[in-house]
């Protein structure tokens, strides 16, 4: 069996196991070797990648892999990874895996992981599949359990979040279908496949002109593209922790590896003529995000207007089409998914215990929780750009790749965007000054217990991640930037 | 005469048989044996029948073209017959607590629909279509009022046989013009002689009124809300599903054989119709507090979809269609067995406040309830979204890119107001009139879990169930 199929397969063993499971202790039994076992799938999968890449350095996908689902319309179930993918796989597989720590003590625990893994399991697949509709369907299944898991675990007006969340996102899907079945169509009905779409059919321009804005709004939408981000931070903070993590950390991702994976990929002639208006949308989510974030007074809508930033920040390098900048914008979207999952779960450990998330009412936490804070002060530092972690890194690599395009327009946005670094320092060093420094605000904190051994273990995971790819990000940014080398070869074919 | 017409009748017959002996049953067996056996053997005899239906059929023409039998036809009643089944099992605690009198007039006359029925779907002429449509017609409006002490029943009773005569007078006024533009009712004759002609199209128009009442397309819909919510609530099922999945079979065959010559001119209409169906079925059901109300509307606006893959007139689309129709059965009854469940344990509630908590009380029900309505609103890996998007291939495959979007973006409204139902019983608590744990009846038991069963496996094994009837080829 293809490696790649068992990203998908444990998850859904993992729900099978749950279903059958009972009692607190079997079901973090399951989770934890399932999310175990995923990890070090991915780790595998990393080691077997670059050992198959230097064997075939021509190849665009490796261990692919197709079998045949609906004949009638050419659907296959088919898998493959690029250097792309596989970041992106081990990415998520620590984030599901910190994410199940990070949850420890649920009500309703066993519905509570059996949404969490059908979640997994729709990112999973996403990541894997080289197929138009066996993606878009993997898309849509990881976006469903975020209903129940917002409406259900959430705190605040979780019900209209977890709607409204919910809605815009398939409203984007809407968008998207439109576009698969447009690519579908026009590039002469023969294949749903990425790869063969790619290199031997061709969209003629008149359509490319039409899908290429619908597919990337379909995506840009969980990218958080402006004006479509508005769900992001309602959602964000209502959800539970995990699933804040998993949703900032793993699943915005979805949406920029999707605009570059299907949309520029696919119709590369479109992106290079239209691609200027949705720069001008992802420049002002860059600097809009990181302003909103400097105004709020609640951690999770700090952090969720940060990931609009950061995230307007991957598609806004995307867009930019050279090979610095997209590579920049993979680095960014592994940096900004660690560090945000790690900001989520510190914010979910600081609000169960001081139940309370208003940065007014909280102060001098560092001497009451030293380790929690701390790790708050990395993760600040981090999404701040620190020489040394992986923040500085991809935004680094970003904005050079930005100031490559030679022109005024895309020189202007650079520099437009380079602002939003100043802001958000400003907001972060603020919420730290403010929270961890300070006098105590409330004498109940002063009671308050560190981390619990779970939630360390999250938290130290997440750090050692984030300081790996900040110390050592040619092994990253060398796997990604070959994989990025078919797209510009498109690009250059114009 | 020659008898070997018949055997190409076989499902009719095999209809007939079953009616019979049911009727027969009814007669002479003591009211002790009914009580005890009349449900298990109308479920097991249509059960085979059923079963038998999958056998492979003669195709031919027979009684010189009014009847026409094909593999797409038998296919299409097999269809018909796995709804009636299920609904037929659904029926069982309705009928026996409330009616045990008049169980068998319940069957006896759904049968004589379902015969109606068959005879739409194998019409090789348009008057033998109308025979079947009124045969299909006049006894729903019995069933529909079958609660007869009800008002709302008796309201439905009524006001479904009012607009069911008025919309068949329009389709007669229909059918005279097209027989007076080219002189014949037999297909293969109006296939040769169908032009665009106003007055031809002037009777398609009115043509495609009738069957758009049987469908509820809007503007025909506005019997639907009503009648749903007073008919009984195994009725509604009936109705929903395999009425309206037997006026769609229907209407492929009359579009595609008698007026593919026009199809231009069919098209445009479906364009509006499946585009104001869809909206107004969606916006409608958003502000229901009835739940069979709220499928009502979530019906109606199922059928604009149904539209979607006949308007693209070509096999993809019959094949969509067909394949759309047979996820809808699953789906949809399984919602009415959860319906009927929670209706009679609860003694007759059918508010949709009454789900509130339901998942605290009787989770296997609401979990049930939840595949079905993400099923009905397209979201993997349950089988609506297969169907779904074979549609939606149907209609881009035409081209018809905008009138995709339309759909897709009513998804999104659809999808709103089937999340309100997951949010009643998931998330709102239960008040104190809370519908407590319960068990239903075996026979709803088992056609919930064919319902399942449906719900996860016709998707993902798509390839299969279309592969067998389908040829690979368009």
């Amino acid at each position: 069996m293809n490696i790649l199929s068992l990203f998908v397969l444990v998850p859904i063993l993992m729900i099978v196991f749950l279903f059958l499971s009972k009692g607190m202790k079997q079901i973090r039994a399951i989770m934890i070797t399932g999310a175990s076992a995923l990890l070090v799938l991915a780790a595998t999968l990393v080691v077997l990648f670059i050992k198959e890449r230097a064997a075939s350095p021509d190849a665009e996908m490796l261990f692919v892999s197709s079998i045949s689902w609906f004949a009638p319309l050419n659907i296959a179930y088919s898998v493959g990874v690029d250097g792309i993918s596989v970041a992106m796989l081990v990415l998520s597989s620590i984030i599901v895996f910190t994410g199940v720590f990070s949850s420890w003590n649920m009500d309703m625990a066993k519905e509570y992981f059996l949404w969490y893994c059908l979640l997994s399991l729709g990112v999973f697949g996403f990541f894997i599949s080289i197929d138009l509709f066996t993606m878009f369907m993997f898309y849509e299944i990881a976006l469903i359990p975020m209903y129940l898991l917002i409406g259900l675990w959430g705190t605040g007006k979780k019900e209209y979040s977890a709607m409204k969340l919910t809605l815009m996102l398939m409203g984007g899907s809407a968008f998207l279908l439109v576009g698969i079945i447009g690519i579908y169509y026009t590039s002469g009905h023969a294949s749903m496949n990425l790869l063969d779409i790619a290199n031997q059919l061709h969209i003629p321009y008149e359509h490319q002109r039409w899908i290429f804005p619908v597919t990337f709004l379909g995506f840009g939408v969980l990218g958080a593209l402006f004006p479509f981000h508005t769900w992001s931070p309602d959602g964000h903070a209502s959800a539970p922790t995990a699933v804040s993590m998993l949703h900032a950390g793993v699943l915005m991702k979805l949406g920029g590896y999707g605009c570059f994976r299907v949309a520029i990929y696919l119709m590369p002639e479109a992106a290079h003529e239209l691609g200027w208006i949705f720069l001008i949308l992802t420049g002002i989510s860059v600097v809009y995000g990181a302003f909103s974030a400097v105004v709020q007074t609640d951690l999770k809508y700090i952090n969720a207007y940060s990931s609009v930033s950061h995230c307007g920040l991957v598609l806004f390098a995307i867009l930019m089409l050279n090979q610095t900048a997209m590579t920049g914008a993979v680095m960014q979207m592994l940096s900004h998914g660690l560090m945000t999952a790690l900001f989520f779960a510190l914010i979910g450990l600081i609000y169960g215990r001081t139940h309370t998330r208003d940065i007014r009412e909280m102060g001098g936490l560092m001497k009451i929780m030293p380790f929690a804070s701390v790790c708050y002060v990395i993760a600040g530092l981090a999404s701040l750009g620190l020489p040394g972690l992986s923040g500085f890194v991809a935004e680094m690599t970003i904005f050079i790749g930005s100031f490559q395009n030679a022109d005024t327009f895309h020189r202007v946005l650079t520099i437009v965007a380079c602002c939003s670094i100043v802001i958000t320092a400003v907001y972060i060093l603020r919420t730290v000054g403010k929270i961890l420094y300070g006098p105590v605000q409330d004498e109940h904190h002063l009671h308050l217990t560190d981390a619990a051994w779970y939630e360390r273990v999250s938290a130290v995971g997440l750090i050692v991640a984030i300081a790996a790819m900040g110390l050592y990000p040619s092994g990253v940014s060398n796997m990604i930037s070959k994989s990025v080398v078919p797209i510009m070869e498109k690009l250059a074919g114009i | 005469m020659d008898f070997s017409n018949f055997l190409l009748m076989g499902q009719e017959i095999g209809l007939i048989v079953v009616f019979l002996i049911l009727f027969v049953y009814d007669i002479i067996g003591s009211e002790k044996s009914k009580d005890r056996w009349f449900h298990w053997v109308a479920c097991i005899e249509f059960a085979i029948l059923t079963v038998w239906g999958f056998l492979p059929k003669p195709a031919g023409e027979a009684f010189g073209g009014m009847f026409v039998s094909s593999d797409l036809t038998v296919l299409m009643k097999n269809i018909l017959n796995i709804a009636t089944l299920i609904v037929f099992l659904q029926s069982y605690s309705w009928l026996n607590k409330e009616n045990r009198l008049r169980r068998s007039e319940f069957f006896t006359i759904t049968l004589v629909t379902l015969l109606g029925m068959y005879l739409m779907i194998s019409a090789g002429n348009l008057m033998m279509l109308y025979i079947g449509m009124e045969t299909a017609s006049l006894p729903m409006a019995c069933l529909a009022a079958f609660n007869k002490y009800k008002e709302k029943s008796a309201e439905a009773g009524v006001k479904y046989v009012l607009i069911s005569a008025l919309s068949s007078g329009v389709m007669l006024f229909g059918l005279s013009f097209l027989y007076g533009a080219m002189g014949s009712f037999y297909f293969s004759d109006l296939t040769l002689q169908v032009a665009g002609e106003p007055l031809t199209i002037l009777g398609f128009v009115f043509f495609l009124g009738g069957l758009g009442f049987k469908l509820s397309l809007v503007p025909f819909h506005l019997w639907t809300a009503d009648v749903y919510e007073g008919a009984p609530t195994s009725v509604t099922a009936y109705l929903s599903v395999v009425s309206k999945g037997a006026a769609a079979f229907a209407l492929i065959f009359v579009l595609y054989k008698v007026f593919g010559g026009i199809e231009i001119v069919w098209q445009h209409i479906l364009w509006w119709l499946s585009v104001i169906t869809i909206t107004l079925g969606n916006l409608f059901a958003i502000r229901q507090t009835d739940i069979k109300r709220f499928f009502a509307f979530s019906s109606i606006s199922q059928a604009g979809y149904i539209l979607l893959g006949i308007i693209a007139a070509n096999a993809q689309g019959v094949e969509a269609t067909v394949y759309y129709v047979f996820v809808y059965l699953f789906s949809n009854l399984a919602a009415f067995g959860v319906i009927s469940a929670v209706e009679h344990a609860s003694g007759g509630k059918t508010s949709i406040a009454a789900y509130n908590g339901l998942y605290a009380t009787n989770p296997k029900l609401a979990l049930l309830m939840t595949f079905a309505v993400f099923s009905l609103g397209g979201i993997p890996p349950f089988a609506g979204f297969f169907s779904k998007f074979l549609i939606f291939m149907a209609a881009g495959s035409a081209g018809m890119y905008v009138l995709l979007f339309i759909a897709l973006l009513n998804t999104v409204i659809s999808l709103y107001y089937y999340l309100l139902i997951v949010k009643a019983m998931f998330i709102k608590k239960g008040e104190n009139d809370a519908v407590e744990h319960f068990s239903s009846d075996i026979y709803n038991k088992i056609s919930m879990l064919i319902c399942f069963l449906g719900i996860l496996t016709t998707g993902i094994l798509w390839g299969i169930f279309c592969g067998m009837y389908f040829p690979y080829d368009y």
